[in-house]
């Protein structure tokens, strides 16, 4: 026996990755996937890996990884996936030399995104089978099984997890790395070339192996019946079963480890012995439709939602009848996310807040300038989208109708997708005014490096990439670099960036107050100069609060020392108490 | 063991994953079967936080569920008010006596509940520590969250020895001594 380790979801997935052999790795940091990747680092002497600027390119690494014959594979998010879907379609007609495999994380329950698509629905699309793990042990054995069977039947294969798989610990028993031979290379253009001629002759090939791994799913160990009493049966994968286990132990259960393609037989089988056939699946009714379009009787969705995480006690009340008595709620105001005290896109954000400018935004920690007090932003939809609306605006109203609009997009977003957008608004006369917001991180998803940072993955100087740099070589005239602190020069350069009719640039370039971890000064309020005129709150920094009296309080065990407060305070009531390092 | 379900909960920014990897070390060292449930990415960014422990014989689903939890260990007061319906009968509830007004409060949205420990003391059992202003005096207001949890070590099936050994592996090296003091000083109030 092996030795046992508690592990998050993800860590396991990184320890599996490593035992199977795995060589390559890619990936876009995204929650719950991006730990993946970080806890990966530790094995950086047996496993390259890397920070790709998107998706699509690290799926594609991968793809290039596993042609070249050894195990490949890259993590992402769900919206992830679809960044990399041009790739997934057509390399699920080439198949795999070396085992492939993308992990994607869904998030039920949104906890960190912008919608809740089910990856599952996806994969059916591109017809690529699918694994999903219950817990950390799975995780790290089922992602040992995803190579075996990418190799076996010629099949890319996606990893599935969700926000709870991800972010769960559980015990897990470790075991060695296994050194697969790297597989020779050989040409193959019919196999490895998607040109309509191949790709016809491919696409029959897939639909076969596609069959063949339906029939062995009958028999594969990673699909497990649970024979208990009768009168229950379930249907489930992933997360759910263990509410299911939870609520209902004497249920009998048959667990799926591979979601897709579906072991018709073995669910047939177990259909026909139980008295009431239950199917839990968080999200869509994936497994539902097709097990009831076989003619199965089962109760899915009629009692069960497509939103959000299950959890057992929603088990027990829509299966079992079970009447709870479950405690409400207390009233309590909700304490949504904000941004950090001293955050920068905070000053960004009161500026443009004061000019009364609309915002098309984007994803990252600055989306949180949409709520108030700040209320600046007035779109989000997907990663690199605020440039490619703001133009979208302009060309259906004009370009005095865009006076007051800017797009902001955060450093890491500019050069996922925000790259493209910007070249459109060069190249088809635009004039609107672009804030890229550079904190020299990923900061929403846990501050990744990028190819800006002049950091490595593993932490390792790189060449960094210039932001101004690749805004000028495009074309871009006006590119300013401005500290995010520095109110006049802020205000006066958007106003007059704004009133231009071309296309700028202005890049606002302070670090996330988190990456610097020196001991910061630190501002109090002095309740005897203060007029109680409420300036310095505008902003809205977290670490300031409004006493009775209606003076100002600053928490000193929040305060990070922006001074921001105190350059909005016109009767020096705020003061620096202690210097910073 | 019967599966004891303990919750920690707090305010993004709070350390409360720190003390979730200090729990799971725990437990493994005491010979559980555990899983744990913690947030990260967006709520951390000063949001409303929660982790899940639980631990016994055999755990199957790693999160705990309201009317569940054996212990609630929070952070802030109004995060205990959140969170208390998760308590069962005879659970208990530790809580830092400390306010931090989230943002529909600052902005004069919401009005920060009043008495809240009061009310909760009527309904259930409250330990109430000032873990934000003892750890002032030890010189680091950062590690309160070690003070509460050890007022919550004394409800849990641990032995301080086991929870010494598990700190200096989990924290940085530099902070060990201040965190096992802080710790001392919560497992040495009633
Ligand atoms: C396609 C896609 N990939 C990944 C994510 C996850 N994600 C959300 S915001 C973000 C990046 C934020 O970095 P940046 O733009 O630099 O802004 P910051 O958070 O640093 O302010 C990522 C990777 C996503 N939402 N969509
Ligand atoms: S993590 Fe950094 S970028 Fe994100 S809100 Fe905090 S200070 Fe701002
Ligand atoms: S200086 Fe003022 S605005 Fe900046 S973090 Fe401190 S209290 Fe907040």
């Amino acid at each position: 026996m092996g030795k046992k380790v508690i592990m998050l979801g993800n860590e396991a997935i990184a320890r599996g990755a490593y035992e199977a052999g795995v060589k390559v790795s890619s990936a876009y940091p995204g929650t719950p996937s991006t730990e993946i990747s970080e806890y990966l680092v530790q094995y950086k002497d047996d496993v390259y890996e890397e920070w790709a600027p998107n998706e699509k390119v690290a799926a594609e690494v991968a793809v290039g990884a596993s042609i070249a014959g050894v195990r490949a594979m890259a993590c992402m998010k769900h919206v992830g996936l679809n960044v990399a879907s041009d790739p997934l379609y057509s390399v699920s007609y080439m198949g795999v030399n070396g085992g492939l495999v993308l992990v994607v994380a869904d998030d039920p329950g949104l906890y960190s995104s912008q919608n809740e698509q089910d990856t599952r629905m996806v994969a059916r699309a591109a017809q690529i089978p699918v694994i999903e793990p219950s817990d950390s042990a799975e995780a790290k054995d089922f992602f040992k099984t995803a190579f075996e069977l990418s190799e076996k039947f010629d099949r890319p294969f996606i990893f599935r997890t969700t926000t709870r798989l991800a972010h769960s610990q559980g015990l897990v028993e470790l075991q060695e790395r296994e050194e697969p031979e790297d597989k020779p290379y050989e040409k193959n253009i019919q196999k490895n070339v998607m040109m309509p001629g191949n790709a016809k002759i491919r696409h029959i090939e897939i639909e076969k192996r596609n069959l063949e791994l339906a029939e062995a799913a009958n028999t594969l160990p990673i699909n497990r019946v649970e024979m208990n009493d009768t009168k229950i049966g379930v249907i489930t994968s992933g997360i759910p079963y263990q509410y299911v286990k939870e609520a209902m132990p004497e249920a009998s259960v048959l667990k799926l480890g591979m979601v897709n393609p579906l072991p018709r037989k073995l669910i047939e089988d177990f259909a026909s012995k139980v008295d009431t056939l239950y199917i839990v699946e968080e999200l869509d009714p994936v497994i539902e439709e097709q097990v009831k379009s076989w003619g199965i009787k089962a109760i899915g969705k009629e009692i069960l939602t497509v939103q959000g995480e299950y959890s057992a006690n929603m088990l027990r009340k829509a299966i079992l009848k079970q009447d709870l008595d479950i405690k409400k709620p207390a009233e309590a105001p909700g304490r949504p996310p904000i941004l950090c005290p001293g955050c920068p896109h905070r000053s960004v954000f009161y500026v443009l807040n004061r000019l009364k400018m609309h915002a098309a935004g984007d994803i990252g920690c600055y989306t949180l300038g949409a709520v108030a007090p700040l209320s600046v932003i007035d779109t989000t939809m997907c990663m690199g989208s605020s440039i490619s609306t703001l133009h979208g605006m302009e060309k259906a109203k004009g370009k005095d109708y865009i006076k007051n609009w800017v797009a902001v997009i955060g450093d890491s977003t500019f050069l996922h997708t925000g790259v493209n957008s910007l070249m459109n608004m060069v190249y088809n006369h635009a004039t609107g005014t672009v804030i890229i917001l550079d904190n020299s991180t990923t900061a929403m998803t846990g501050h990744q490096d990028h190819a800006a940072t002049g950091k490595t993955l593993q932490g390792d100087p790189a060449y960094a990439i210039s932001i101004p740099g690749i805004c000028r070589a495009m074309g871009v005239k006006n590119v300013h670099e401005i500290n995010a602190f520095d109110l006049p020069l802020l205000e006066k350069t958007i106003r007059e960036e704004t009133a231009k009719d071309e296309v700028s640039v202005i890049i606002t370039k302070t670090p996330c107050v988190l990456l610097d971890k020196r001991k910061k000064p630190l501002y109090a309020a002095h309740a005897d100069k203060c007029k109680k005129c409420g300036m310095c709150m505008k902003p809205g920094c977290p670490a300031m609060t409004k006493n009775a009296d209606g003076t100002i309080h600053i928490d000193d065990t929040m305060c990070t020392g922006c001074g921001l407060c105190k350059d909005l305070c016109k009767f020096d009531a705020i003061e620096l108490v202690k210097e910073g390092e | 063991m019967a599966v004891k379900n303990i919750m920690i909960v707090g305010v993004g920014g709070q350390g409360t994953l720190l003390t979730s990897r200090i729990l799971g070390g725990l437990t493994i060292a005491g010979g559980y079967d555990v899983k744990l449930s913690e947030v990260h990415g967006m709520a951390q960014r000063g949001g409303s936080v929660v982790t899940f422990v639980r631990y016994g014989d055999k755990v199957a689903e790693p999160i705990v569920e309201e009317g569940q939890a054996d212990v609630i260990i929070a952070f802030e007061r109004l995060e205990a008010l959140r969170y208390a319906h998760f308590l069962k009968k005879d659970g208990v509830l530790i809580v830092n006596d400390w306010r931090i007004d989230p943002m529909p409060v600052v902005i004069g949205n919401a009005e920060y509940p009043e008495h809240i420990l009061e009310n909760l003391e009527k309904e259930y059992k409250v330990y109430r520590v000032d873990a934000t202003e003892e750890s002032r005096k030890l010189g680091n207001p950062k590690v309160f969250n070690l003070i509460v949890l050890g007022v919550a070590a004394q409800h849990m099936d641990f032995t301080k020895e086991q929870w010494y050994e598990v700190i200096e592996k989990t924290v940085p090296p530099k902070t060990i001594e201040i965190n096992k003091k802080a710790f001392d000083v919560g497992y040495g109030m009633k």
